[in-house]
């Protein structure tokens, strides 16, 4: 059936023709590390601003304007934030965690869905939800409070992960070693929770670092509220640029004190075959009187209070805020938007998530980390970064989408990046190598099965970055030109005029389109368990 | 003929060297079994002649045409051999006709009839067709790779320990079936693995790889019998090694007089017996060569009975202690000597002077 190819081949192709494949073969891998260089070059910008431009400032202008006491206050104020939500959210997500994973209570499965659905509303839309129910409310009581409802579930998600993963094997040697059960809790199921904690807490925080609309709404002043005021009044002065390099500064400190933290222990598990299934702890009735309150008030406080204010909204709206509002050119616009964002963002990942995983060395590990460190850095330092540098050296795109498709790229890269892998790892090279033995080049293997294989992978994570993109407002505030107006911009633009009714139909799109995500990612932190 | 030849291949990862100047021919239709210890560099090699490694230095030519050489590499996918990996590596988002057909040119339509062909040829039944890669056994997973790699009509066939994640009852019949099928279609094959007894019932041709070297090739039953040294004696089954003094193709040694094959050799040496060789009687045999030993150990494994025996006459004093030297004999699984009895152990065959171990 194929005698032309074997003779094709056996008839000694000429030197030439197989010179040329080899060297096209080098030039495929050289175009790869190009492009992977390129894209962590350009995450590398904003921290290249951060420098230059503390270095353009001069220390004496520094000092002048990093000590004194308003930068003082803010450093307070995000420390305490930090301090007391963290602890916060790791106890109430462990405990949950823990709840709907290991013990009978009633209603787990509906439990653990609750626990997860406050990430389908942004988190300006919570503090608006708290505003509108208790106008009072402020300052760093009202800080916490809001931040530990809308980002607890980053805590119970990769937790509730990692606790339905452990080897029961491992609990029942060290029951029959004579531990007792809150011992067994402390002394091995926790140190096994110690790198979903970690991961976690750092996600929360770095969060708690970038927000701005949760506490501009709630007058509580970060450091990145600051920023933004700074920069509406001063435009791209010293000042706003000084206060983003001390909040970059924040983060990274953050980020190296997180994987101090994690240490080197290794958590996988030892041994082969499948475990066992978990073993369920029963609850006495009394117990679980106690319990169940916990996650009762949580789903209210997280999910009653914005669903019940949105609905008030709402109805009082009626259908007139839906007509005369610009909702829905803002629906179509932010679709664009994310679209068009998410797409770029998982092409760029690309190269450098094949390279990590098909060649791990030292240059790609960098590689990746660069991407890794700028995406901690909150989406205002981005912004001014761009604003900077669109100004100074790249004029025609300054205030153009492409400039605000650029931010997206910087900030959400690594989203899109940690989905590509994993997709990218369930592609054995055994199986590329398989497909070039049965006569396909290596730019066909790799196409018709590594990039086939990783398609699910790849779409998990453009999805992630759409949402991410959806919920974006500080650097869309910053850099959108005039006249683009997004779902959260829009929102945003209503609830600064107090027109809270107006805003609301802004706030019900954004969590319906958020909502399908929230349930994949649900979704997915079960399959991973293997159920 | 020989279809495929490897001349002094090297290859090293970084500073560890994983193959050192391996020569061997590979006869036309013949099919080679290459065994020897993981990470022994046998993997290494045929991932070489495949084409997904590249040799630092040496050549291979497949029916006269140079594959690799210091300025050629013809990439792996105009190579046109086939490979069967330890798992199949079947494709998973495909169906099995689909993986089948993979190697195909032209239209799926125009690929049913060849795919059928195929199947049939591995003994699975055309309804498997639109089956998934995850609804087949692990036998069943196995013989598709081996149609789709056959898909190609491949000028050599590299099978990679295919059959090490079988059972052992299906790796056995598996393994006929592999090499009929192999030796009906005409294709030149290699085969690597771990297991001897795999490697001596599969091959026409064995090779033998230690820590990167290929230390011994030639015919199964010529490897098993006449090893070159203790090593590879040993790899490829239970010996008996003991010292004799060689004289005029006879051995002297505790065992009494053992003829050798080797008359020419002089001197001490250490010879070889394979356990089956050492046959066990309860009574004395005046005119038979032999000597009495002491059963001291059964281990009764069904069809046959390993016994370890421990001669009556002590050794020659070694480390300045005098002891009796206790050999693993093979005995039918009837009848079997008893523990504790007294035994006369004689020879059959020639026994294999082994070369002195390299210094």
């Amino acid at each position: 059936m194929v005698p032309e190819r074997t003779e094709l081949v056996d008839s000694a192709i000429p030197a030439t023709l197989r010179q040329r494949s080899r060297a096209s073969k080098g030039r495929v891998s050289a175009w790869v590390v190009g492009l992977s260089v390129l894209v962590s070059l350009l995450a590398l910008l904003p921290l290249a601003f951060v420098i230059g431009v503390s270095v353009q400032t001069g220390w004496a202008t520094i000092e002048a304007l990093v000590f004194r006491p308003r930068v003082a206050e803010l450093l307070v104020n995000t420390v305490l934030l930090v301090v007391i939500t963290i602890p916060l959210c790791i106890a109430l997500g462990v405990a949950l965690a823990w709840l709907t994973e290991r013990s009978d209570l009633p209603g787990r499965r509906l439990w653990s869905l609750l626990a997860v659905a406050p990430l389908a509303v942004p988190a300006f839309v919570h503090s608006y939800a708290w505003v509108s129910l208790v106008p009072p409310i402020h300052g760093l009581f009202a800080g916490v409070l809001v931040s530990v409802i809308a980002y607890f579930p980053f805590l119970y998600l990769p937790v509730s992960a990692t606790l339905r993963r452990l080897d029961p094997a491992i609990e029942d040697v060290a029951e029959s070693l004579g531990l007792k059960p809150w011992a067994v809790f402390f002394r091995v199921v926790v140190p096994q929770l110690r790198l979903a904690i970690c991961g976690g807490a750092l996600l929360v925080g770095l969060h708690l670092l970038a927000e701005y609309g949760l506490y501009a709404m709630i007058r509580f002043d970060t450091f990145t509220t600051a920023i933004f005021d700074q920069f509406k009044s001063t435009f791209n002065g010293p000042a706003a640029n000084m206060l983003a390099g001390v909040l970059a500064l924040c983060c990274l400190l953050m980020l190296t004190f997180e994987s101090a933290c994690r240490g080197n222990a290794r958590y996988a598990r030892v041994g082969s075959g499948s475990p066992r299934l978990q073993r369920m702890v029963r609850l006495s009735r009394k117990v679980k009187a106690l319990a169940l309150p916990l996650p009762i008030i949580t789903s209210v406080l997280a999910l009653g209070v914005p669903l019940i204010t949105l609905g008030n909204w709402l109805i009082a709206g009626g259908v007139e805020v839906w007509g005369q509002s610009d909702v829905l050119p803002a629906l179509k616009q932010t679709l664009l938007l994310a679209s068009a964002g998410a797409i770029i963002t998982t092409c760029a990942a690309i190269p450098v998530a094949w390279l990590s995983i098909r060649s791990p060395g030292r240059l790609h590990r960098i590689l990746e980390s660069c991407n890794y460190i700028t995406s901690s850095l909150p989406g205002i330092v981005v912004a001014l970064a761009l604003v900077t540098i669109t100004i100074n050296f790249a004029r025609p795109i300054y205030q153009t989408t492409l400039t605000v498709l650029l931010a997206y790229l910087l900030m959400f890269l690594p989203r899109a990046l940690v989905s590509l892998r994993a997709g990218i790892a369930q592609a054995p090279v055994e199986l590329e190598n398989m497909a070039r033995s049965l006569g396909r080049s290596p730019s066909r293997a790799l196409w018709l099965i590594t990039m086939r294989l990783a398609a699910p992978g790849a779409a998990a994570g453009a999805a992630l970055v759409f949402l991410a993109i959806t919920n974006e407002l500080t650097a869309t505030l910053l850099l959108a030109p005039n006249g683009t107006r997004t779902l959260a911009t829009g929102f945003w633009a209503m609830t600064s005029e107090i027109d809270y009714a107006a805003a609301a139909p802004y706030a019900l799109l954004m969590i319906l389109l958020s909502l399908p995500l929230t349930g994949l990612l649900y979704h997915q932190s079960k399959r991973t368990a293997g159920r | 003929m020989n279809a495929l030849e490897l001349n002094s291949l090297y290859k090293s990862f970084g500073s560890r060297p994983a193959l050192e100047n391996v020569s061997l021919s590979v006869p036309s239709g013949s099919r080679t079994a290459i065994v020897g210890p993981s990470g022994s560099g046998k993997t290494t090699l045929l991932r070489m002649i495949a084409g997904f490694e590249f040799p630092d230095r040496g050549s291979i030519t497949l029916n006269g045409q140079t594959l690799v050489n210091g300025s050629t590499e013809v990439p792996a996918h105009q190579r046109l051999i086939g490979y069967v990996p330890q798992d199949g590596a079947l494709f998973p988002h495909m169906t099995v006709a689909d993986n089948i057909g993979f190697g195909l040119p032209g239209k799926t339509a125009s690929k049913q009839h060849r795919i059928e062909e195929l199947l049939d040829m591995v003994a699975l039944d055309s309804h498997m067709k639109r089956r998934w890669p995850h609804e087949l056994s692990g036998g069943q997973q196995q013989r598709v790779a081996l149609a789709r790699a056959l898909a190609q009509k491949p000028r050599l066939m590299l099978l990679d320990e295919p059959f090490s994640a079988l059972d052992t009852g299906l790796r056995a019949s598996m393994r006929k079936a592999v090499a009929r099928l192999l030796a009906d279609a005409g294709i030149t094959t290699i085969l690597v693995t771990h297991d001897q007894a795999e490697a001596l019932s599969f091959a026409d041709q064995l090779a033998v790889m230690r820590q990167g070297r290929l230390v011994q090739a030639g015919q199964p039953m010529d490897l098993y019998l006449r090893p070159h040294d203790e090593e590879t004696a040993l790899f490829l089954g239970d010996a008996v090694v003991i010292p004799a003094w060689v004289e005029g193709g006879i051995a002297t040694c505790e065992l009494g007089r053992i003829n050798v094959h080797n008359t020419s050799h002089r001197g001490a040496a250490q010879i070889m017996l394979r356990p089956e060789q050492l046959q066990l009687s309860s009574q004395p045999q005046e005119r038979v060569e032999g000597c009495l030993g002491v059963v001291t150990e059964c281990d009764f494994g069904g069809n046959t009975c390993t016994l370890t025996v421990e001669l009556k006459t002590p050794s020659p004093a070694r480390n300045g202690l005098p002891s009796n030297r206790s050999l693993l004999v093979r005995s039918p699984g009837i009848n079997a000597p008893m523990t504790g009895s007294t035994v006369h152990i004689s020879t059959v065959g020639h026994a294999h002077v082994l070369m002195a171990a390299k210094v």
